[in-house]
C-alpha cells in the first residue's frame, strides 16, 4: 500500500478540531466583539460622528465600519491562529501532530484556515451588526470578500508564527496588544489620512496597516487614501513573507522539535 | 532472511544544549518481534524512540521503517508507527471518542466508525467515549493514549515507559494487552526501566547505558549466557563468619549467619558444587536445606553496567 501524496484526512482533522473548540466557546468569542465594536458605535459614531466632517459624503458612523472589521479581523486572525498552534505546544499534544504524516504545508492549511473561517466569520457577524447602526453600502462586493479573505489570511498566518515562537501566553497577547492595535489606530481606521497635516502623513504612510484599511474601505465606498492596486500588493506581500518565515520555521524545526 | 522492519544505522544526537543523548546506535527490529530498551533514566531511550517517529532530529544517521526512509520518505513510513510517549499529554476539554478519532483523521485515514468502536471496546474504554480526558483517571488516559496510537492501525508500536507509574494491577494488564496485540502482528518496541518488566515482556533486549547500546540479545540467550545461579545452604547451626577452609568458593553469609550463598556460573563444566559439598561435610557443617535460583536481568544489568564502567 503506497501512501497517498496528500494528507487531505490529516488538514481536515486539525480544522475541524480547532472549529470544534470555538464552537466551544462560541458565547465568548462572539459577543466581546459585538459589544466592543457596538461600543465604538455608540461612542464614536453617534456621540462623535455627529460634529466630525471631512469624509466626503459618507457618515462619520459609516466611515469607521471597515476599519472597525479590519481591527477585529487583526486581532482575531493572531489570537485564533497563535492560540492554535501555541496549545499544543503548551500541553505537549504536539508531539502528535510531529509524528503524523502530515506536510508542514498540510499543518498550516489546517490551522491557518480554521483561524482564517473564524475570523471571517466574526468579520461578517460585525458588519450585520454595524448594518444595524449606520446606512452600509458595498461598492464592490467582490473586492470586499478578497480583502476580507486575504488579510484574514495574511494574519492568521502572522499568528501562526508568533505561536511557534511565543514560549508563553504573555508574548501571545503582547504582538496584537502592544503593536498592531495601536498601528491600526494610528492607520486611518477612525479617519481619513487625507485629514492629518504633515508631516504626520507621510510618516504614516511608513504604516502598513494604512493600505489594508485603505484598500477594504474603498471595496465600500470607492474612497481610497493610497492607490488600491497597491494595497492588494501589499497584502499579497504579507501573506508571501509569512510563508516564507513558516517554510523557514519547518526545515528548521525552531521552537518545534530539539 | 526477512528483512528488519527498523532498521537504525548509526544514529548519534547531540542536543543544543550539547547533551550527547545517543552515539552511534545501530539496531534492526524484526518484524513482529517485543523488543525491550532497557536503560537508566537519561540514558537515550526516549531520545532514540522520538527520532525514530520524528520528533526529534538527529544529528547524525539514518533510520528506514518498513522500507521507507523516515526523512525523505515520511509519509510512508508515519503511517507505520503508532507512538505512545512517555508522557499523559492530552487535550483536557476533548472527548475520548474525538480525539480518537482526531488521531486516525491526523494520520490520514478515512473514519471507521465501526474500527474506532472496536478499537475502544478493546481498551475498555467503548463506556467512556464522551468522558473528557481531564476526568479520566491516570490508568485510562494512558489507554487512550493507546487508542489514539493504534487509531490509524499500526503495524509498529512504539510503547515508551509503558507501565511507569502504574500500579501492579494495571500493569498486568499493559502486559497482556501488548501481547494481544503482537499476537495480532504488530511489532512493539517499548522502552522501560524496570528489569522485570523487560523479562516479562521481551523477545529481545537491547541494554542502552549513557547513550550507547551496550548489548542486543535474545532475552533467553542473554539470560543463559550471562545467567549466574545462586546456591543458598540453610545451615543448622548459625555461624559468626565463613570459615577460611571455605576462602575458595568466595562464599556469603547472610540471615545472621543462618545461611551460605554461593553465586556460580551454570554453563560451566565444573560449578564448584560437588567439591563445596564435600568439603562443608569434612568439615562437620550441616545442612537443612538447599536451593538455586537464576539470577534476573538486574542481576545481568548491574554486572554488565560494572564492567564496562570498570574498563
Ligand atoms: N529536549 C532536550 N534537550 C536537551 N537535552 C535533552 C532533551 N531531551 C533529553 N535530553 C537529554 O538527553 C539525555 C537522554 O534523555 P532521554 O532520551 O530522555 O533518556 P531516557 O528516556 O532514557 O530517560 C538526558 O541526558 C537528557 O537530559
Ligand atoms: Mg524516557
Amino acid at each position: 500500500m503506497s501512501a497517498p501524496m496528500f494528507n487531505r484526512h490529516g488538514i481536515w482533522a486539525i480544522y475541524r478540531f480547532e472549529m470544534a473548540r470555538a464552537l466551544r466557546t462560541l458565547l465568548q468569542s462572539l459577543v466581546t466583539p459585538v459589544i466592543t465594536t457596538s461600543l465604538y458605535f455608540v461612542v464614536f459614531g453617534s456621540a462623535i460622528g455627529s460634529r466630525m466632517t471631512g469624509m466626503g459624503n459618507v457618515p462619520y458612523g459609516a466611515f469607521i465600519v471597515p476599519g472597525l472589521v479590519m481591527l477585529s479581523l487583526f486581532t482575531q486572525s493572531l489570537f485564533n491562529a497563535s492560540f492554535g498552534i501555541f496549545f499544543p505546544k503548551f500541553t505537549g499534544t504536539i508531539y502528535e501532530m510531529l509524528s503524523a504524516p502530515v506536510s508542514p504545508f498540510e499543518i498550516v492549511t489546517g490551522y491557518v484556515g480554521a483561524a482564517a473561517t473564524k475570523s471571517i466569520a466574526l468579520g461578517l457577524v460585525i458588519l450585520a451588526c454595524a448594518s444595524l447602526f449606520v446606512p452600509i453600502h458595498i461598492l464592490h462586493p467582490f473586492w470586499m470578500v478578497a480583502f476580507l479573505v486575504l488579510v484574514a489570511l495574511a494574519f492568521s498566518l502572522f499568528g501562526f508564527i508568533i505561536g511557534i515562537w511565543a514560549k508563553n501566553f504573555e508574548q501571545i497577547q503582547s504582538i496584537p496588544m502592544l503593536v498592531i492595535t495601536p498601528l491600526t489606530f494610528l492607520g486611518g481606521a477612525f479617519y481619513s489620512v487625507d485629514m492629518l497635516p504633515q508631516p504626520w502623513r507621510t510618516v504614516t504612510l511608513f504604516n502598513p496597516i494604512v493600505y489594508l484599511i485603505s484598500g477594504f474601505r474603498w471595496s465600500f465606498y470607492g474612497k481610497a487614501d493610497v492607490p488600491v492596486g497597491l494595497s492588494l500588493l501589499l497584502t499579497l506581500g504579507f501573506c508571501a513573507l509569512c510563508l516564507a518565515v513558516i517554510a523557514w520555521i519547518f526545515r528548521t524545526g525552531y521552537r518545534l522539535k530539539s | 532472511m526477512v528483512p528488519p522492519v527498523i532498521s537504525i544505522r548509526n544514529l548519534s544526537k547531540v542536543y543544543a544544549g550539547g547533551d550527547e543523548a545517543l552515539r552511534d546506535v545501530s539496531l534492526d527490529i524484526a518484524r513482529g518481534e517485543i523488543f525491550a530498551l532497557l536503560g537508566p533514566n537519561g540514558a537515550g531511550k526516549t531520545t532514540l524512540i522520538s527520532i525514530v517517529c520524528g520528533i526529534v532530529t538527529p544529528t547524525r544517521g539514518t533510520v528506514v521503517a518498513d522500507g521507507h526512509d523516515i526523512v525523505r520518505d515520511y509519509r510512508a513510513a508515519r503511517r507505520k508507527i503508532g507512538l505512545v510517549p512517555q508522557e499523559l499529554h492530552t487535550d483536557a476539554f476533548e472527548t475520548v471518542l474525538a480525539t480518537v478519532r482526531f488521531s486516525r483523521g491526523l494520520f490520514g485515514r478515512p473514519p471507521d466508525d465501526g474500527f474506532v468502536e472496536t478499537l475502544l471496546k478493546d481498551l475498555s474504554l467503548w463506556d467512556r467515549r464522551a468522558s473528557k480526558m481531564m476526568e479520566l483517571s491516570g490508568g485510562m488516559k494512558r489507554r487512550v493514549m493507546i487508542a489514539k496510537a493504534l487509531s490509524h492501525e499500526p503495524d509498529i508500536l512504539f510503547l515508551d515507559e509503558p507501565t511507569a507509574g502504574v500500579d501492579v494491577e494495571l500493569r498486568r494488564d499493559m502486559w497482556a494487552l501488548v501481547r494481544r496485540l503482537r499476537d495480532s502482528g504488530v511489532t512493539i518496541i517499548l522502552t522501560t526501566h524496570y528489569i522485570e518488566e523487560a523479562q516479562e515482556m521481551a523477545d529481545r533486549v537491547g541494554v542502552i547505558s549513557k547513550g550507547a547500546l551496550i548489548l542486543v540479545e535474545e532475552k533467553k540467550a542473554l539470560m543463559r549466557k550471562l545467567g549466574k545461579k545462586q546456591l543458598t545452604l540453610n545451615l543448622a547451626e548459625p555461624m559468626l563468619r565463613v570459615p577460611p577452609e571455605l576462602a575458595d568458593w568466595h562464599l556469603a553469609l547472610n540471615a545472621d549467619g543462618q545461611e551460605l550463598l554461593y553465586v556460580f556460573d551454570a554453563n560451566e563444566e565444573r560449578t564448584g558444587i560437588p567439591s563445596l559439598l564435600r568439603r562443608m561435610s569434612d568439615l562437620g557443617i550441616a545442612f537443612k536445606d538447599l536451593h538455586t535460583r537464576e539470577s534476573s536481568l538486574e542481576d545481568i544489568f548491574v554486572g554488565l553496567v560494572s564492567t564496562r564502567s570498570g574498563q
